[in-house]
Order: C-alpha cells, then structure tokens, then sequence
C-alpha cells in the first residue's frame, strides 16, 4: 500500500508564527493564554489565547497585500503562504486545497463588522483562500465542529488515495468571536482561569486563536525533516448525543479501532498520544473511559489545550503538527495547567517535557455532533 | 473491482414543497413556510421522534431526507448498519448563525440560547440522523458554492472501498432563510442506478 | 402559585419544543428529567437562560439547576421566593 505524508507545516499563534518557534515555547511550558479584558469581545474578563493584531497586520501587509482581507483570512494565508514556499510545489490540477474551520468569517455577521455579512459563507473563504494562491482545483472546505482539523487530514489522505490529487494544501483557522463566546458560556463551559485538562481542579474550556497548515502528499522524496506517515485514521459517531460527549466513549473508542485496524498496530505500538483534553469535566472522563478500554492508561498522553486554549477549527492539526515535531524532537511536552489526576480511570498525563525516544503516535480529537476522529502517524526514517 | 460495482440504491428529495423517495412522490403542500411544510412532512411521513422537533430547519431537512431512505433501505430493523454520512451545502448553519448572533447583538437584552447555538454547526444534523438510526459511522460535512458531484464520488468511493463504510448517505442539504433544498442518495454495492458523477447531477436536478 | 405553574408549562412546552405534549399532561410533581418529561442537558441550560431572561434569576452552579428543575412544583416555589421580576 501506498503511503501518504504529512510534510512542510506552520503555526500562526500567539506562541509564534512559525512551528519551530512555537513548539520551542511548548517546550520550554510557555503559554499562550491570557485574561483579556475587552467588552468588546464579551461582557466580562475572559481567559484566550489571541494573536497579537499589530504583529498579524505588518506581517501580512509584508506579503504586498492591497485588498481587504477579514483576520481570519489574514491568518489563514500567512500560515499557508510559509507551509506553500517551503514546498516548492506548483499548483497544478493534481494538487488539492482544504480549508478546515467550524465557523470562518462569522465576525462578518455582526453589522458592526466593517465587511459585508456575505464573507460569513464558507464557501466564500474558500474561494479568497484559492484565488489569493492561485489554486486550480475547487476549495473543499470542512466543517465538522471540533475533529475537523484532524478530520481534514483524512480527508486530504482519502482524496490522494482516490486518485482525486497527488498532493493536497490543508489550512485551518477559527478566530475568537463574541459569537463563539457567548455561545460557550451558555454552555456554562468556559473556565475564567487557564484551563486545567485531566485535572481534578478542571472548570471548563478556554477559547483560543490559531491558523495552522500543512502539506499532505503521496510522494516520498523532497519531505520535511519532522515529515510523518498517515498509517490510520478513522472518525466515528457516538450515536448518543448531540453536546454531550457518550459516557462510554463509544465513538472515539471505535474511532481509535478504525484507526488502528487500517494502521495494523495495536496499542503497544503507540509511544504517545496527542489526546483532545478540552479541560471539560465530561470530555476528559470520556477519554480516561476510552482509553482504559483500549489498554492505553499507560501509553503517555497530553493535551495542548494549556498553550493556546480550544482552537476549534485549527486545533487538530494544530496537535498533529505539533506531534510531528515531538516525533522529530523525540521529546514529549507536558500537559499545561495539569496538576493532579481528575478523571475516574488512570491515564498517563505528561507533566514536563521529557525527552523520549518516538516513532508512532495517536492523536485525537471528538467535538458537538457526537462526532470523533482518530489517527495514528509515524515518524519518517530517512 | 468493487470500484465499477457501487451502485445508487436509493434516493430522496425534498424541495419545493414536495419529498419524494426515487421517482415517487410521497408528500406535497401547497404554498406554505418551510417551518410549517416540514412539521406537516413530518406528520405524514409518520416519522414519530419527538426530538425532530428541537431541530434547527438544516438538521430538520436532511434528518427527514436521511429517514425516509434509510427507512426504505432498512433490513432488520436492529442490525447495526455501517452507514457513513457525507452531507455537503453552500449556506453551512448560517441560518440558525444568524439567529444566535441576533440573540447577542442587543447588550441589554442578551440571552443567548444554548438550544440554538448548539445548531450552529452543520454537522449536527449528522449526529441527529446517527443518533435516530444508531449510526456509530463516517461522518464528513463539506461545504462548496454549488454540489461538487466529482468530490462526493470520489470520497464515497474510497469509505466503501477503504472498507470504512459498507455504504455511504451522501447528499446536498442546505437552508438559508426561506431558500431550501435536500437531496440525498445512498451509495452501496446494491441497487440498480450505477454510481457515477453523470447520475448524481441527473437525480439532483430532477429534484 | 398555581398561576406560576400554569406559566411555567406552557414556557417549557414551547421554549424547549415539546410540540407532541399538552399542559394537561404535566402533572405539578411529575420529573422533567429522565422518565418524566424526558428533558435533557441542552433543556437544562435552557431552563437557566429562562430563569435569567422572564424571573431575573441567575444560577451559575449548573449543579443548583438539577435541584430546582426537578419537578413544576419545585421550580415554582424556587421562583416565587428568589424572583426579581
């Protein structure tokens, strides 16, 4: 079987705007979150992770850019401009485009909003995201709540798989909204503090900002050093609920299975897992369940959620890149915010960056709609 | 290979006024709001889940579209299929988006509803149909201007022949404001409609 | 009291959608949750954006909802003591 890679990436952040430099500060237990105090955005001081507006406007008025593009844009195409030029490759009719996000410009919608509410369409995002390039194939664009960042690399894997391209441009992004905010908050699911994942203390999710891209690609030769190998990936529903996670973890269980049958590796395999951990109490219980019925309670695990908070949309390929570089690094990075074990069943949280020696992980990811993904990567010898 | 055998088992629309299962008509009104024309599908279909409706108007199309075909497809009734859904639109959830956005837009009355926001993703409307028909399966929601019957091809084509799905509901639902339209088509190695680009456009512009 | 109970049905039937169920079928001290009205978390919540928005209440422990939103009876002896409009 033909394999497929994970190659050239980048991480716009308030941690840096390129990977190396992000995943330095991950390592060194620097974090992105912050208390943000601007009624502007929500009525009452809330905890993000948001990038600095200044540093994102020189940086994309840099790329010669004229036109009026909306933040989100902004980001998406100075994390995608790096991971293209790194690439080298040419945009013919083999190479493909995703765009993965849960709500794109829905900043638009306000009337406030100094664009029109048209640029809320995804399909539109697309479109600026493809012409500003010069893609020649049709934006597919993802929204599959919060697995489509990783949902987006099997859907990227599928499509070269199927003939569809030979290589295939994955950008994703979500930016900090009062939309997105108010929302959360009815849910009573966002924590005033840094969120805690795993942790007895945990109270609830934070909010954060990132656009993260990478190069998906069916040929060997001319990879990224950290370049990793897609062995198996899969995305099953809960059936359950449409918010609340399944107490027994029954899609992210069979999730996990799908992923590991297609990869033909089992959980000894795995030397570490690039778990959800939204820091919720009920999320993070369902994958101590999950795990424990899949005998991976000991496999060392973190969530990033410490670092950048939710980013939604971004934030499972922004944990795959950043498992790419751990790979490359042989360096496991701590869990931010994670002090003593909050969930039923034992698991394995890594509480500082540890050096180890890697080859295979698992990253995964569930969201609203019941919907889960897992995938399981492998770092590329040269 | 399995490739040339993948066949359209069945399909469903629903649109100007009228759901129809393959080339049958099974439910008309006359003029009438959407919210109205799909309680009253509802009724008639004899669809009888209570949870329908909580639904925001996306969820509420294609969890009807769904229904209906994978009622007609049905076996036994609690044999667990491995159905994968793909559904894919223009308009994402912008229609309920717009609801909770006004619903925070006056500072002095702002009570944002979590039985709406909740809606403001489009693949929900995948966890309702999962839910009603115990699908533990693929779930993808794509969003494109127009169908892009090339790129659901193809994507059915791999799930089945991944062996990740047994068969695959793709379909086209979208709702924006009083504009609305739900065609889906079941993708299987049964039936007798070959699975082809040309026959996906020919049923979804019959609709 | 009983005119607040009358109130508080007719809200849930027609905030939370239970279009299939009619106020005569809401005994006082029938459960929302569970076996009762099969009401779920995403109600639950909805019950506390309406405790906010119609009797000026907050409630910021979802915990303290599970208590007060066990049954009409419950929750209208709730309101009436706690209301601010």
């Amino acid at each position: 079987m033909n394999n497929t890679y994970l190659s050239y990436n980048n991480i716009v952040s308030s941690l840096g705007f390129d990977s190396p430099t992000v995943i330095e500060k991950i390592r060194n237990g620097e974090s992105g979150l912050k208390l943000v105090a601007d009624t502007s955005i929500f009525p009452t001081p809330f905890c993000s992770s948001l990038i600095n507006t200044e540093r994102l406007e020189n940086k994309f008025a840099n790329l010669g850019n004229i036109e009026e593009y909306t933040r989100l844009e902004q980001m998406l195409i100075i994390s995608l401009e790096a991971t293209l030029k790194a690439s080298k490759i040419k945009l013919t009719d083999r190479v493909g485009l995703i765009i993965s996000t849960t709500k794109g410009n829905i900043d638009t919608l306000d009337p406030s909003h100094p664009m029109p509410e048209e640029r809320a369409y995804l399909g539109t995002l697309g479109h600026i995201v493809k012409s500003y390039f010069g893609f020649k194939t049709e934006p597919i664009v993802l929204s599959n709540a919060c697995v489509s960042g990783l949902l987006a690399i099997s859907v990227a894997k599928r499509f070269i798989a199927q003939g569809t391209f030979d290589h295939v441009f994955i950008v994703g992004g979500d930016v900090v909204t009062p939309f997105i905010l108010s929302g959360f908050n009815s849910f009573q699911a966002l924590s005033p503090q840094p969120c805690k994942p795993y942790c007895k203390q945990r109270s609830g999710i934070n909010i954060g900002e990132v656009a993260a891209s990478v190069l998906v690609t069916k040929e060997k030769e001319n990879l990224a050093p950290e370049a990793v190998a897609i062995l198996g990936e899969g995305t099953c529903n809960d059936a359950n609920h449409i918010s609340g996670p399944s107490r027994t973890g029954e899609g992210l269980y069979r999730s996990i299975g799908s992923a590991f049958k297609e990869a033909g590796v089992s959980a000894v395999d795995i030397d570490y897992i690039s778990a959800h951990g939204t820091a919720t109490i009920f999320n993070d219980e369902m994958e101590a369940i999950t795990l424990n019925r899949l005998q991976l309670e000991k496999t060392p695990l973190n969530s990033l959620k410490g670092y950048f908070g939710h980013t939604l949309g971004a934030s499972g390929l922004l944990e795959t890149i950043v498992g790419m570089h751990s790979l490359y690094n042989n360096t496991l990075y701590s869990t931010l915010g994670f002090s003593e074990l909050g969930v039923s069943q034992p698991i394995n949280v890594i509480t500082k960056s540890t050096p180890k020696k890697l080859a295979i992980f698992l990253k995964t990811a569930s969201g609203f709609g019941g919907c889960n993904t897992a995938a399981v990567f492998k770092k590329v010898t040269p | 290979m399995k490739r040339q055998l993948l066949k359209i088992k069945a399909y469903a629309s629903i649109a100007n006024n009228r759901v129809s299962l393959n080339d049958g008509i099974v439910f008309s009104e006359e003029k009438n709001d959407l919210s109205a024309f799909l309680k009253q599908a509802y009724k008639s279909l004899d669809t009888n889940y209570s949870k329908f409706f909580k639904m925001d108007a996306l969820s509420k199309l294609g969890f009807l579209a769904a229904d209906i075909i994978l009622k007609s497809t049905q076996k036994e009734p609690d044999l667990e299929r491995n159905t994968a859904l793909v559904f894919s639109n223009s308009a994402s959830s912008l229609d309920t988006d717009r609801k909770h956005q006004k619903s925070i837009q006056d500072k002095d009355n702002y009570f944002p509803s979590p039985a709406v926001f909740v809606y403001t993703l489009p693949n929900i409307c995948l966890g309702e149909i999962s839910i009603k028909h115990k699908l533990y399966s693929e779930n993808s929601f794509f969003i494109f201007n127009h169908i892009n019957t090339g790129y659901l091809f193809d994507y059915a084509n791999n799930l089945i022949l991944s062996n990740k799905a047994d068969e695959v509901l793709c379909g086209w639902v979208n709702c924006d404001g009083e504009d609305y339209e739900a065609f889906v088509y079941l993708v299987s190695t049964e039936g007798t409609i070959p699975h082809t680009k040309e026959e996906i456009l020919k049923l979804y512009n019959i609709k | 009291m009983s005119e607040l109970k009358q109130e508080l049905k007719e809200k849930i039937i027609t905030q939370l959608n239970l279009e299939d169920i009619a106020i005569e079928e809401i005994a006082d001290n029938d459960p929302l949750f569970g076996d009762g009205l099969g009401l779920d978390s995403i109600d639950a919540l909805e019950l506390i954006v309406m405790l906010d928005k119609d009797y000026g209440i907050k409630l910021t422990d979802p915990k303290e909802g599970k208590k007060i939103f066990e049954s009409i009876e419950i929750m209208a002896a709730y309101i009436s003591e706690h209301r601010s409009k």
